[in-house]
């Protein structure tokens, strides 16, 4: 059950939706839920499909790996799908009870499940193909604007690549000690919520104390290779933007305005 | 012999689906014998550990079956932890696993889950933490204030007090000091003596499999390259030098011996061997 939290996780490759700049692909995806949140009618949300779809082929992900992504928030999806079926006014299609189900409704909730999918592939797909290391720089580098304001730019990155780089190492430790733990018997599938929540000591109190062995162990060896914050602080890799990158920076503005062109003529 | 445990064509691949899909054992079939004291060995990544958590059900086989007695284990998978209390598996560092206040009450986490009595309980978790050769005093510490080895031994204790029919250790002495290891491996062969229980030990030491198991199993690259008693293994040190492994130092210089002419069976694999061998060539004088 842990192994199929994907976040964070990076699928190594060489497509070209690897070899962007990791500040074009953060700004694509902008571009692409600023498309999907416009996005009006059949038209328009055909047309972002079709760039997900292409940039996925592109990529080389396994489609399966995207849909296994969207497992953790299939009740949220759901939940707020049947909210829009039941609660939307509008044209009567069918009432039972006290529901009625409008057009409008059926076609509302069609959306939102559509948009919400396509938002989580779209950045599952930038997490796929991005490393947290270049995805960060990217970040750090997009903000860097905000350093004027004493905005802790590079602290908030470093915070956050250290926080990326080891989700799948606690995700990891996690199934561990839960084998370990499942070895000696433990339970934690049975049981009232109580009981279950009783089952997780055995595996929070190891976990929280090898989470803080291992944060002491990098603080120290951060410090050994001399870390002290980011001033005056260089680049071995200089992040620079390539012909291939205002490419496709301009295809997908040209999809957003595309989008609300079409927006404009209720497509 | 009566197996005891039955594994006919395990294999096992991680991440199906992903670009890190990889068979981490392929095609094994082998069988563990009842009240042996098997080791397995292989290299780094030559997938014991997942062979091992087959045995108990940790982990379900992408193909072929594992058979505890006649019965195969995965055929009513609400029963798995039955399994687990029958085939008691220690992990590779085990002492991260520790959770309660005091030694006694971590201890007591498999037979409580068990479900027995206080009393039972009591019984288990002093035999079991005196197999592990700690004392008495240690029962009211937590095992946070515990050296590294002392958390291990009280790790190990944990599984042997749910009294298991056949005893899995990874690695038991990785990462202990050579007189911890001695100590260490000198109590699980006196558990096995004592308790006449079947025990597999997984390692990559050659000289530690060499001087405790009955019977060995060479793995490399996922599946089963050798099996047989120490001397049937050794006597081919050069294909276990071929998949990346070392034989005892023992048996490197009985092999050295031979190559310069000195008429020795080179696999010889304990000290005492060596010496007898050594003995008969000088005429039987001491
Ligand atoms: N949870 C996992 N997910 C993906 N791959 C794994 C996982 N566990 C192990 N592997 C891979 O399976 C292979 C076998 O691993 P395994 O842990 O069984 O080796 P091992 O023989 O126990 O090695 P060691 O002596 O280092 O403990 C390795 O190549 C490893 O990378
Ligand atoms: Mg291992």
């Amino acid at each position: 059950m842990l192994k199929d939290i994907t976040l964070g996780q990076f699928f190594p490759g060489n497509t070209l939706a690897h070899r962007l700049d990791p500040r074009t692909k953060i700004i694509l995806v902008v571009l692409y839920i600023a498309a999907l949140f416009c996005a009006k009618y059949f038209v328009s949300y055909a047309l972002v499909a079709l760039v997900l779809v292409i940039s996925v082929k592109v990529s080389g992900v396994h489609p399966k790996a995207l849909v296994k992504g969207l497992r953790p928030i299939v009740f949220i999806i759901c939940f707020t799908a049947i909210l829009n079926l039941l609660y939307t006014p509008g044209e009567e299609l069918v009432s039972f009870w006290i529901f009625t189900i409008t057009k409008e409704g059926v076609l509302q909730a069609f959306f939102m499940v559509l948009r919400f999918t396509m938002l989580i592939m779209g950045t599952f797909l930038l997490t796929y193909t991005t490393s947290p290391i270049s995805l960060t720089d990217g970040l750090e580098s997009l903000l860097n604007p905000l350093k004027k304001i004493h905005v802790p730019v590079h602290e908030l990155a470093m915070i956050m690549s250290i926080a990326l780089r080891f989700i799948p190492t606690l995700i990891e430790e996690t199934d561990k000690i839960m084998s370990a733990q499942k070895a000696r018997g433990a339970d934690f599938e049975s049981g009232n919520l109580l009981q279950k929540a009783k089952a997780l000591v055995p595996i929070l109190v190891p976990l929280f104390i090898s989470a803080f062995r291992r944060a002491d162990e990098l603080a120290v060896a951060m410090e050994c290779r001399c870390y002290h914050g980011g001033g005056g602080r260089t680049k071995l890799h200089v992040l620079r933007y390539e012909a291939r990158d205002y490419l496709v920076l301009a295809g997908f503005a040209a999809m957003l305005a595309a989008v609300l062109v079409l927006g404009h003529f209720g497509l | 012999m009566r197996p005891i445990i039955r594994v006919e064509n395990l294999t096992h691949t991680y991440g199906v689906n992903t670009p890190f899909c990889r068979s981490a054992v392929k095609d094994v079939s082998m069988e563990i014998y009842e009240g042996e004291f098997l080791g397995i060995i292989g290299h780094t990544g030559s997938g014991k550990s997942t062979l091992i958590q087959h045995l108990n059900g940790l982990l379900q086989p992408t193909g072929g079956k594992i058979y505890l007695g006649d019965r195969d284990i995965w055929a009513d998978p609400k029963k798995i932890r039955d399994v687990r209390f029958q085939v008691g598996l220690v992990f590779q560092y085990p002492e991260y696993q520790l959770f309660e206040e005091t030694v006694y009450k971590d201890v007591s986490f498999g037979p409580k889950n068990m479900g027995l009595d206080g009393k039972e309980i009591d019984r288990r978790v002093r035999s079991a933490l005196q197999f592990v050769g700690l004392g008495e005093d240690m029962l009211e510490k937590s095992p946070f204030d515990l050296s590294g080895g002392q958390k291990r031994r009280v790790a190990i204790a944990g599984v042997i007090a749910m009294e298991p029919k056949v005893l899995i250790l990874d690695e038991p002495s990785a990462g202990l000091d050579p007189a911890g290891r001695r100590s260490l491996l000198e109590n699980i062969r006196e558990y096995h003596r004592k308790k006449g229980t079947t025990v597999v030990m997984v390692s990559h030491s050659m000289d530690e499999v060499a001087e405790n198991v009955d019977r060995i199993v060479v793995l490399a690259n996922a599946g089963i390259v050798m099996s047989g008693t120490p001397h049937e293994v050794f006597s081919h040190a050069q294909e276990l030098m071929d998949v990346g492994l070392n034989v005892p130092q023992v048996t490197q210089v009985a092999m050295e011996l031979k190559r310069r002419g000195v008429d020795i069976d080179p696999a010889v694999y304990t000290v005492a061997d060596l010496r007898r061998a050594l003995n008969d060539l000088r005429g039987g004088r001491a």
